[in-house]
């Protein structure tokens, strides 16, 4: 079947199996390796992608069901050539070991941010509590959140006026 | 690598075109709301729909409003749009507090009201916490749509009456006046299905519990419900008397499964503890006193 995803602002069009998901669809068909593959249960949440906006489990979701929406992977957070204030904050707070659960932390957290600009660390452990962190880093990555909250992107101007 | 079996894709642009689908492919399609619970089952080769009718695009379905003393909620509704619903926690405080305990916040962004009720897991908080509320759903076919209590919607474990040409529009809710209610699980981990967990929702006519539902989940309770229990406390004082009444009861008429969640006699002495907070947080509620 084909489908067209709009995938950080560009559009792919394809023809796939109805089976295939969305993760790999991302992974193998699109080559967007920074979208990780873990529990393969909708459990750890290293899979996480924004789609229209809100995060959600890429091994739990049909790329059949994508098409037609638009997905936000990490590869999409920096914008102009630099990183998302979330992604300075993982760096800036050491928010990362292994960096396996990174993509999807980060991910969930800029929609927590998003709905939330200044979340206290219970929502913030609240929001991520379906991301899990095998090095069991929490409390840098809480402190990244944190630091990506206190450190807005400042619109640029051309952005205001497009808008 | 879990992959599901070979399957076509279908989506549909309306009730109307989901239920024509369904009529064209026959027994074997399948509807798919969240995908939550039923790709985990295909992934694992539990579920081997031949079609998939995905209903996501039905966006009349997600609706929350109020229609002669009725809360009504679309079936496509998410889980985290209940939670976050304000018009249900002034209703029934009971799913807000079942809402925050079912999985994790990026899987309630994906799951359905009505996919969680058709799915008709054992351990299921939401087929509890409506059956608690003796909510109804309706449920549509090209002959039209009847309205069947979710007490009487689960025949079994993940079997429900809904045929396979029909689909779950909406879940009503009676709104009484002078009723409180609240949800109680205990899991062993955030996120977790429920080792036991109770729901109760109370009438109180001065002090006296004048009607009462408790639901109860992942403890084997015949359609998720304590109807011993209710008969029991049904027009008795609200006291710590009527609580370990139910409490008892409800322990005696359940029979939970020994598995990796723990053994049967413990889940049993588990649901009566949780029927008595959910019961003694509903009262409380009840007459205004905060819980």
């Amino acid at each position: 079947m084909q489908v067209t995803v709009k995938v950080n602002g560009e559009e792919y069009t394809g023809e796939i199996e109805p089976r295939l998901l969305l993760v790999h669809f991302l992974r193998d068909e699109l080559g967007l390796t920074g979208t990780h593959w873990g529990c393969d249960t909708s459990n750890c949440g290293v899979c996480v992608v924004q789609v229209d906006g809100t995060p959600v489990k890429s091994c739990t979701m049909l790329a059949a069901m994508a098409s037609g929406h638009e997905v936000l992977t990490v590869e999409g957070l920096e914008q102009n050539g630099e990183l998302d204030p979330i992604q300075q904050g993982f760096m800036t707070e050491h928010g990362l070991q292994c960096g396996f659960c990174t993509p999807g932390m980060m991910l969930t957290a800029r929609w927590l941010l998003d709905a939330n600009p200044n979340p206290s660390d219970a929502e913030i452990r609240e929001a991520i509590s379906g991301n899990l962190c095998r090095c069991t880093g929490y409390e840098n990555i809480v402190r990244a959140i944190h630091w990506a909250a206190d450190h807005p992107r400042v619109a640029e101007p051309e952005e205001v006026a497009a808008s | 690598m879990q992959v599901p079996a070979q399957f076509e894709y279908e989506r549909a642009s309306s009730v109307d075109d989901a239920i024509a689908l369904l009529e064209r492919h026959g027994e074997e399609a399948r509807l798919i709301a969240g995908g939550h619970s039923l790709l985990p089952l295909m992934k694992l080769r539990l579920a081997s729909p031949e079609v998939l009718v995905d209903i996501n695009d039905l966006t009349d379905l997600q609706r929350i409003w109020v229609e002669s003393d009725q809360l009504r909620i679309g079936a496509m509704v998410r889980h985290a749009d209940l939670l976050a619903s304000a018009v249900v926690g002034e209703h029934y405080r009971i799913l807000h507090d079942a809402e925050r305990v079912i999985a994790d916040p990026v899987v309630r962004n994906r799951g359905t009201i009505g996919g969680s009720l058709c799915h008709a897991d054992p351990a299921e908080d939401l087929s509890a916490a409506l059956a608690a509320i003796r909510a109804e759903v309706v449920i549509k076919s090209s002959s039209g749509e009847r309205v069947v209590p979710v007490r009487e919607l689960c025949i079994g474990p993940f079997e429900t009456v809904v045929g396979p040409a029909e689909i779950v529009t909406e879940v009503r809710l009676p709104i009484r006046p002078g009723t409180g209610s609240a949800y109680s699980k205990v899991e062993r981990r955030a996120g977790d299905y429920a080792v036991a967990a109770a729901g109760a929702v109370v009438t109180l006519d001065g002090d006296m519990i004048s009607e009462v539902g408790l639901g109860l989940a992942a403890v084997g309770a015949p359609r998720f419900v304590a109807s011993r229990a209710e008969d029991a406390v049904r027009g008795r004082r609200a006291d710590d008397e009527a609580l370990g009444m139910a409490a008892q009861i409800a322990a005696d008429e359940c029979e939970p499964p020994t598995d990796q969640r723990g053994p049967s006699d413990y889940k049993r002495a588990l649901a009566g503890e949780l029927v008595k907070r959910a019961l003694r947080t509903a009262i409380a509620r009840c007459r205004g006193e905060e819980a």
